[in-house]
């Protein structure tokens, strides 16, 4: 089974992360600007992380048979240094057009500040102007009021909300959300949040259309295999197949392919530019190079004392 | 050369290629370069670019191929496309604006450029008016770790033939092995053989012999004419390698090479050394072969 994780942030991850995702069937990932674990404070910085992952992470990701895509935006964390979220937003215009940009995010509110809803809006206003889909990151505190709100305030600027992706779900927010319209992301968190055991609930609950699944993986304690091993069970316990294809691929590419950037022959049949450029597919690796994606012997084990 | 001329060539290709509305909106999107927002309609302009005109093969003439080549020597069409025409059109457009400084405008594109904007930009660079500053973002571009981005600046481009000093120069043969990239799509690669270059070569073939890899047999092209003592015992290995092209690299330099040794070693291949003279086996036929290799 082919999967998309929609939501990961790879340019924390190392390459054995890259390689467990493709031997488990990942095929796509979106990357989506956000902040780093500590706050940035110069709009320089801010310009080399949004360079870096429209390019290098892009290429990357390609070496081993990943396409990677990703959204531009000033996160909620960040909107709160003004300095710093004006000199951003002048830049955003400059990314937002890149090669492989499927949405403007992710957005939206963390403590729910002025600030933060200042900039929320000025870049629902650009989505709209370069007509990309957007991304919300809902808020981890006061979730169900900022998760309501977040729509409230799209719906207010005129969005359409089959072309917004509201991400990091639960149980108290998502028959709003998918009442309205919306499309319903669910991020899998190790431990704390949502694990893929209460996923798999919602999923016989509410079904698949407009939900989709992702592991926001980052620079913390996360699971990079979110999104394969949250399919797995949910095949075990009984999800019709279709199902889970919908929610661990088919809708987020609909969803994100609504910015004319993803097609899902930009991995089943990459175009030759692509292939010299960016993507080595899964198979055939050129140069003479040992293909990366080897087959089931674990390198990481100290049984195994060969290094090459 | 002449570099306004390049750029109504850029433009003569493209009109004749364009469907009749999509030529319309490149030169209404040209005509914002004067407007006051400029900036902003640059990067927008460069970015919708393969948006709206396609990312097909350009697909040069022979005609164009030689018009290119008279304009700039050893300017090559040959792995350009039409967006890529189109993006190098548009920097030779702004590089002929009097009121803006291109070096600076180039290194903050290049800056937050993605892939294939980045290798547009490093495409054109013969065709921009030369500066210092453009030079270091070129060696900014040569430092990169995609292999499509360091080719843009290498192959097929004859900047790096006239502007680089030899350090740079003897770098990028170098990293071009080292990213598994081939050396024959460098323009002026014989002209631009020297004895240090050929000096690293040879290391770097040890390098590769140590580890049990293979050593390309284009290597050789750039250390025969200086080689000798040490240097003809590598050519000597090489040309008792068993796998002919690597064989034939070796008697190609050894034919390229003053020293009496190498004269003694071809002796014994009367065969072979006829071929070379006759211009069946040659640099170009290396090449075909290495490509059909890859
Ligand atoms: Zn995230």
């Amino acid at each position: 089974m082919m999967f998309i994780d929609p939501h990961a942030h790879m340019i924390s991850r190392v390459t054995d992360d890259y390689e467990a995702m493709a031997k488990a069937g990942v095929v796509a990932v979106i990357e989506p600007a956000f902040w780093l674990g500590q706050p940035r404070t110069h709009v320089a910085t801010y310009i080399d992380y949004l360079s870096s992952i429209i390019g290098f992470e892009r290429f990357r990701a390609g070496q081993f048979g990943i396409r990677h895509y990703c959204t531009i935006g000033l996160n909620s964390k960040e909107a709160n240094n003004e300095e710093l979220a004006e000199a951003v937003m002048e830049i955003l215009p400059q990314f937002a057009l890149k090669e492989g940009v499927v949405a403007i995010g992710e957005i939206g509110y963390d403590e729910q500040t002025e600030l933060e809803d200042k900039y929320f809006r000025a870049q629902l206003e650009l989505a709209k102007e370069l007509d990309l889909p957007v991304m919300i990151h809902t808020p981890h505190r006061d979730k169900k009021r900022g998760t309501s709100r977040s729509m409230d305030v799209c719906i207010e600027h005129g969005m359409d909300p089959s072309k917004i992706i509201v991400d990091h779900n639960n149980e108290e927010t998502v028959r709003e959300v998918l009442d309205r319209g919306f499309w319903a992301a669910f991020s899998i968190y190790p431990s704390t949040k949502m694990g893929n055991s209460r996923m798999v609930d919602i999923l016989a609950e509410y079904g698949a259309e407009r939900i989709m699944v992702d592991s926001a993986c980052d620079w913390g304690i996360s699971e990079p295999l979110g999104v394969a091993k949250t399919a797995a069970l949910a095949l075990e316990r009984g999800i019709p197949e279709e199902n889970v294809r919908l929610v661990c691929y088919q809708n987020a590419l609909d969803a994100y392919g609504q910015s004319g950037q993803m097609k899902e022959e930009d991995w089943l049949n990459p175009p030759p530019v692509d292939q010299r450029g960016l993507y080595e597919g899964n198979s055939v690796l050129r140069g003479g190079r040992e293909p990366l994606i080897e087959d089931d012997t674990d390198k990481r084990t100290l049984n195994n004392l060969i290094i090459e | 050369m002449n570099k306004t001329t390049a750029t109504g060539f850029l433009d003569t290709i493209l009109k004749e290629r364009l469907p009749a509305d999509q030529y319309t909106w490149l030169l209404e999107r040209l005509a914002l370069l004067n407007n006051e927002d400029s900036l902003r309609n640059i990067h927008i302009t460069y970015g919708l670019i393969p948006r709206r005109l396609g990312r097909q093969d350009l697909a040069a003439t022979s005609e164009e191929s030689a018009t290119a080549d008279s304009l700039v020597k050893g300017w090559k069409l040959s792995d350009w496309s039409i967006d890529m025409t189109a993006r190098v059109m548009l920097l030779c457009t702004i590089a002929q604006q009097t009121n803006r400084d291109f070096a600076k405008l180039f290194k903050s594109m290049c800056q937050t450029a993605d892939l294939g904007e980045t290798i547009s930009l490093y495409r054109g660079i013969a065709l921009y008016p030369q500066s210092e500053e453009l030079d270091k973002q070129i060696g900014e571009g040569l430092r990169t770790n995609m292999r499509a981005v360091f080719e843009a600046i290498a192959h097929n481009n004859p900047y790096p033939a006239t502007h680089f000093s030899e350090l740079r120069w003897n770098h990028m043969v170098l990293k071009a092995l080292f990213v598994d990239s081939t050396l024959y799509p460098i323009q002026g690669l014989e002209e631009r053989c020297n004895p240090e270059l050929a000096r690293i070569l040879c290391d770097y073939a040890h390098e590769r012999w140590s580890a049990n890899r293979a050593v390309t047999p284009e290597l050789w092209r750039c250390v025969g004419p200086f080689a000798s003592d040490n240097m003809i015992d590598d050519l000597q290995r090489a040309l008792e390698s068993d796998v002919s092209v690597e064989q034939q690299g070796a008697l190609l330099a050894l034919s390229g090479c003053p020293d009496p040794r190498a004269e003694k070693l071809l002796e014994n291949y009367p065969e072979q050394t006829r071929k070379v003279a006759n211009g069946e086996l040659s640099w170009d036929s290396v090449a075909r072969q290495i490509n059909q290799l890859a």
